[in-house]
């Protein structure tokens, strides 16, 4: 967020909305309508004077309306633009021209009553349609008591009761009385699953929200009693089962099967009453009650299709395809998102970069023809080598700091210490206006070494370098004090102690600072290639992703022919054929100019980094050797091999899949397909979870309940009075797929729950008479029953599930980690999902975990647009922070390459000597040979032993001069 | 019919995560971005939450 604030790129247009689109693919004319904020973003400093003065108090909704704001506010400290505004339905002057307090006590003279609605007229290429998801009707909520009692919050409430900066500092508070609840339950399912309020799809993140907001509210709160109320536990996602499994293992959460119909109360307390699986009615009573409420369709999705000309589904999501996840109705104009479909925060992720991807395809001949690139002034020199002239800026971090720490104190202490030339303090030194001080202070004094005492440099290090290049000081010449993180929080209760630590934080900053020199920016050059392993349905689409925007691409199937899983699948759950999108893929891929395809073939090695690659491919006619910028993991997983349940030994027991290619051979007798394979066949019984969730893969498949419910109705509608059973644990029919599940419970299909303790049994049966075949039945626990019984069935099909491919070779050359089940493990789970720990290295589709089709070209496109980014630049910034060899002082002895996890450090003969050399480009700056080095010849840049003696002599209160002396005498 | 001339940069409409996270990819990919948001700031729904699922990360 902070990022695109900050990007010359990125132009934040807020309080705007689109009002009028027009133009084609690559050439749009957009109408944008921006209101005003009252205030002026140029002059603001986010101070808060206003707000503290505005008489006319509002509901605070980005607190969910549990607290009160002001008609001149900030949705939260952190907001982006880091603007206040000015609410103009609430406010005095913009409706009866009689307040104006706000602008008599700004300091800054920011507020500006005088703006007018902007209208912008935006020439574009593509557009992209991320308007999140809409809110349940209040009346909805009103079924369950939210507005009656006030002790029925919605789960967005109950995130902010949690939050420490909420209104309640993070502690869970009953509404009604502000007392600590002992006992609450979770309704999940409020607005999903339910077409009595007209959203019969399921938003699928609410039944891991409820677990994660459960297990927070035990970490607040260890002796909370807490139940949730689901119809089917959904944690489809890749780990969400795990999750959810130490959730319960470890806060005893209770989960109760049941829906609940409707919240009563009792003596300020609320009862609830369901009946359970086995048809016995309970009834309870809790403290509080929080609604899982449903994502809903945008409330402007229909102006939005109005204006934009895209088509709506039945719930008023945008409409898309299995095949075409990404892309509207309307050619240019692509979706991510909830918009797209209830979706948590990586799938938005990976959506949102694959919709970039595809206006990146379709305006690639036009890529840098708009973008502006930030130019610094040339780095004085001279300012550099004079001899230190230190600013020490010491920060009050609002409270956060201040609110322990003297810091008055500590500024004046840095005055003491040698070299600095100029000490002060800073409310926000993170804050726009404030890095604007800084950058005149720099100037102005002549710095050429900065220390801040503030936070941690993960926090804003960045931000304060720019600052630095923004006045030609080099961005290595500032050193940040931790006075907040390791100071002031962790020290809240001894705030003199604290001060004092400060103090000696700064002095040893201060002393490092002395040291620190400057480091030059390097970029390397990059190879404009990819390679893309696998050539399934991932794999495809990536390679055309990179190929349409402009770049080559090797790719590597293993096989004799493209295709992967989606070879094996008929029908998309959608309806669509698979086999039609398959061969348009694979056509587009072969006669595609810029792909190269290599069958039978593999990757033998992989050396370099991003942007430099050299690889070697095993191939029919040998080793082939590619240099590549990037590559693109596609390598897919394969379907379970079941053991048990009669497999193999009878053949009427087959696995979805199977059956699917069973039931495709049919042939349509009058306006019905007929397949032979179902000829006198009454009786199926589907088996979920055959090997996943437990068996053998602990992991959900995710998209085996989908699956067995499209086939099932497709056994229907091929043969209506076939019995079809569905013996299941979860169904997981996710998103819009929820469609299909009531499709089918309505034209009979029978669904029965078992426990993994209780798994259903495959056996054969002897025929009613002599000599007659073996009949298969299922055995399983009915709950309803509390008995076994047996299903006669004609066909079995067991939903087997996605295994992992051989991944564990792969992962050793690529270096890419595999999670425990298996799947290759992505960078960050939500914010960085298809990329990896090596970089330049990207992931897509089954390799990365079970999914569905249109989930898999998602995921392929947003990696393929990942990938295209340091393409595209043609150069990748290589960080300062390396180690350098001096090849005076190196003995050779090689530790240093033996210890490298990079690969980064090199042996070269030297005047017939051996003497280690960095390979700048792959060095992380770990600083692993650097600590290792007998001879000491290795220094690390921003961290040379000189700096970090003095540092560390300066927490010992020695000055370094004496250090040395001291070592002479000795 | 000429060959009409395409534009580098793209409209964004709406700031939560997806279109922020669609804003910085096609920077990053050398467009220029029009982020479109009806609130006052950006960061959507995801700004609210506490922590997020599965890790409990912080969600700023």
């Amino acid at each position: 967020m902070v990022e695109a604030g900050r990007s010359p790129n990125i132009e934040i247009l807020s309080n705007a909305n689109l009002l009028k689109l027009e133009g084609q693919p690559g050439a749009f004319e957009a109408v944008v309508r921006q209101n005003p904020r009252y205030i002026d973003e140029d002059k603001c400093t986010a101070c808060g004077t206003c707000t503290m003065y505005c008489p006319r108090p509002i509901a605070d909704t980005y607190n969910e309306r549990l607290n009160v704001s002001r008609a001149v506010h900030i949705d939260y400290a952190q907001a982006i633009p880091a603007t206040y505004y000015i609410d103009p339905k609430a406010c005095m002057r913009v409706n009866f021209e009689t307040c104006t307090l706000c602008a008599q006590t700004c300091t800054a003279q920011a507020i500006d009553f005088s703006q007018q609605p902007k209208e912008l007229i935006l020439n574009v290429g593509a557009v992209i349609l991320a308007p999140g998801f809409g809110r349940l009707d209040s009346e909805v909520l009103a079924r369950f008591g939210y507005g009656r009692f006030p002790n029925v919050v919605t789960s967005l409430e109950f995130e902010r009761l949690t939050c420490a900066s909420g209104p309640s500092e993070g502690h869970i508070v009953r509404l009604s009385d502000g007392t600590t609840p002992k006992k609450i339950a979770w309704l999940q399912c409020i607005g999903s699953r339910d077409e009595t309020c007209g959203n019969g799809y399921c938003s699928s993140v609410c039944c891991m929200y409820a677990i994660k907001e459960a297990s927070v509210a035990k970490e607040h709160e260890p002796d909370l009693d807490i139940s949730i109320f689901f119809m089917d536990v959904r944690t489809h996602g890749k780990g969400f089962d795990e999750s959810r499994r130490r959730a319960q293992e470890k806060y005893g959460i209770n989960v109760i099967r049941a829906r609940v119909p409707r919240v009563d109360q009792v003596d300020g307390r609320l009862a609830l009453t369901w009946v359970a699986e086995n048809g016995v009615s309970h009834s309870d009573i809790f403290d509080m009650v929080v609604l899982s409420v449903g994502l809903d369709a945008p409330e402007d999705a229909l102006p939005i299709a109005d204006i934009t000309g895209i088509e709506l589904n039945k719930y008023d999501f945008c409409r898309t395809s299995a095949g075409a996840p990404l892309s509207t109705t309307r050619p240019g104009i692509f979706v991510a998102g909830a918009f797209q479909g209830p979706k948590d925060v990586p799938e938005s992720v990976t959506q949102a970069t694959g919709a970039a991807g595809f206006a990146s395809e379709l305006l690639a001949e036009a890529r840098n023809t708009r973008s502006v690139s930030i130019t610094y002034p040339e780095e004085d020199a001279a300012l550099m080598a004079e001899e230190p002239r230190i600013g020490v800026f010491v920060c009050h971090c609002g409270v956060n700091i201040a609110g322990v720490i003297d810091v008055k104190a500590v500024r004046d202490y840095a005055a003491t210490l040698p070299g600095v030339v100029l000490y002060e303090n800073m409310i926000y030194s993170c804050s726009q206006d404030a890095l604007k001080t800084l950058a005149n202070k720099i100037k102005e004094h002549r710095l050429n070494r900065v220390v801040i005492a503030a936070c941690s440099p993960r926090t804003h290090e960045p931000l304060f370098q720019e600052t630095l290049r923004s006045v030609g000081v080099n961005p290595a010449l500032i050193e940040m004090a931790n006075i907040r993180d390791q100071c002031a929080w962790v020290h809240a209760q001894e705030p003199e102690a604290a001060t004092e630590k400060a103090k000696d934080l700064v002095r040893m900053a201060v002393a490092k600072a002395g040291f620190l020199s400057p480091l030059p920016p390097q970029t390397v050059p990059v190879t404009p290639r990819a390679i893309v392993l696998g050539g399934g349905a991932a794999g495809m689409n990536a390679a055309l992703s990179i190929a349409d925007q402009g770049y080559e691409v090797v790719l590597v199937e293993k096989g004799d022919r493209l295709g992967g899983n989606l070879a094996r699948l008929k029908w998309t759950w959608d309806g669509q054929d698979a086999q039609a999108i398959l061969s348009d893929l694979i056509k587009k891929t072969q006669n595609h100019s810029r792909i190269t395809i290599k069958l039978n073939s593999t990757l033998d090695s992989i050396n370099g980094y991003v942007g430099n690659y050299v690889s070697t491919l095993q191939t029919p006619k040998g080793i082939e050797t590619v240099e590549h910028g990037v590559m693109v993991m596609a390598t897919g997983g394969k379907e379970y091999r079941p053991k048990g349940y009669l497999y193999g030994a009878n053949s009427n027991v087959v696995t979805q899949l199977e059956l699917e290619e069973r039931l495709s051979k049919a042939h349509r007798r009058g306006d019905r397909p007929v397949a032979p394979t179902l000829k006198g066949v009454d009786s199926v019984v589907m088996i979920q979870c055959v090997g996943s969730r437990g068996d053998d893969m602990a992991h959900c498949s995710r998209l085996c309940c989908a699956q067995a419910v499209k086939n099932a109705l497709k056994i229907k509608e091929m043969k209506p009075d076939t019995r079809v059973y569905v013996l299941y644990r979860d169904i997981r029919t996710y998103g819009f797929s929820e469609d299909l599940y009531r499709e089918a419970r309505r034209q009979g299909v029978i669904f029965l729950r078992y426990e993994l303790e209780r798994r259903p049994e495959v056996i054969e049966c002897k025929g009613d008479r002599p000599g007659a075949p073996t009949k298969l039945a299922v055995r399983c626990f009915d709950a309803m029953l509390n008995e076994d019984i047996e299903l006669p069935a004609n066909l079995v099909v067991l939903s087997t599930g996605v295994a992992p491919a051989e991944n564990e070779a792969l992962s050793k050359l690529v270096k890419v980690p595999v999670t425990s089940d298996g799947f290759f493990l992505e960078a960050h789970a939500k914010l960085r999902p298809v990329e990896t720990a090596a970089e330049g290295v990207y992931l897509c589709g089954l390799a990365h975990g079970p999914k569905t089709l249109d989930e898999c070209i998602s995921q392929a496109k947003a990696a393929s647009a990942k990938a295209v980014i340091p393409l595209a630049k043609g150069r990748v910034a290589v960080a300062p922070i390396v180690s350098k060899v001096n090849q005076d002082a190196c003995i050779g002895c090689g530790l240093c390459e033996s210890l490298c996890p990079f690969n980064a450090i090199r042996l070269v003969k030297m005047d017939k000597r051996r003497k280690a050399e960095t390979i700048t480009a792959s060095c992380k700056g770990c600083g692993i040979c650097a600590s290792h080095c007998p001879t000491l010849a290795i220094s690390m840049g921003g961290f040379t032993d000189e700096a970090l003696f003095a540092q560390i002599h300066a927490w010992a209160g020695l000055a370094l001069n004496d250090e040395k002396r001291r070592r002479r005498e000795l | 019919m000429a060959k009409m001339k395409k534009s580098g940069a793209v409209l964004v409409l709406g700031g939560g995560v997806a279109g922020v996270q669609s804003a910085l990819d096609l920077a990053e990919l050398g467009y220029y971005v029009y982020l479109v948001e009806k609130k006052a700031s950006i960061g959507g729904v995801m700004a609210q939450l506490d922590k997020t699922f599965p890790t409990n990360d912080c969600s700023l």
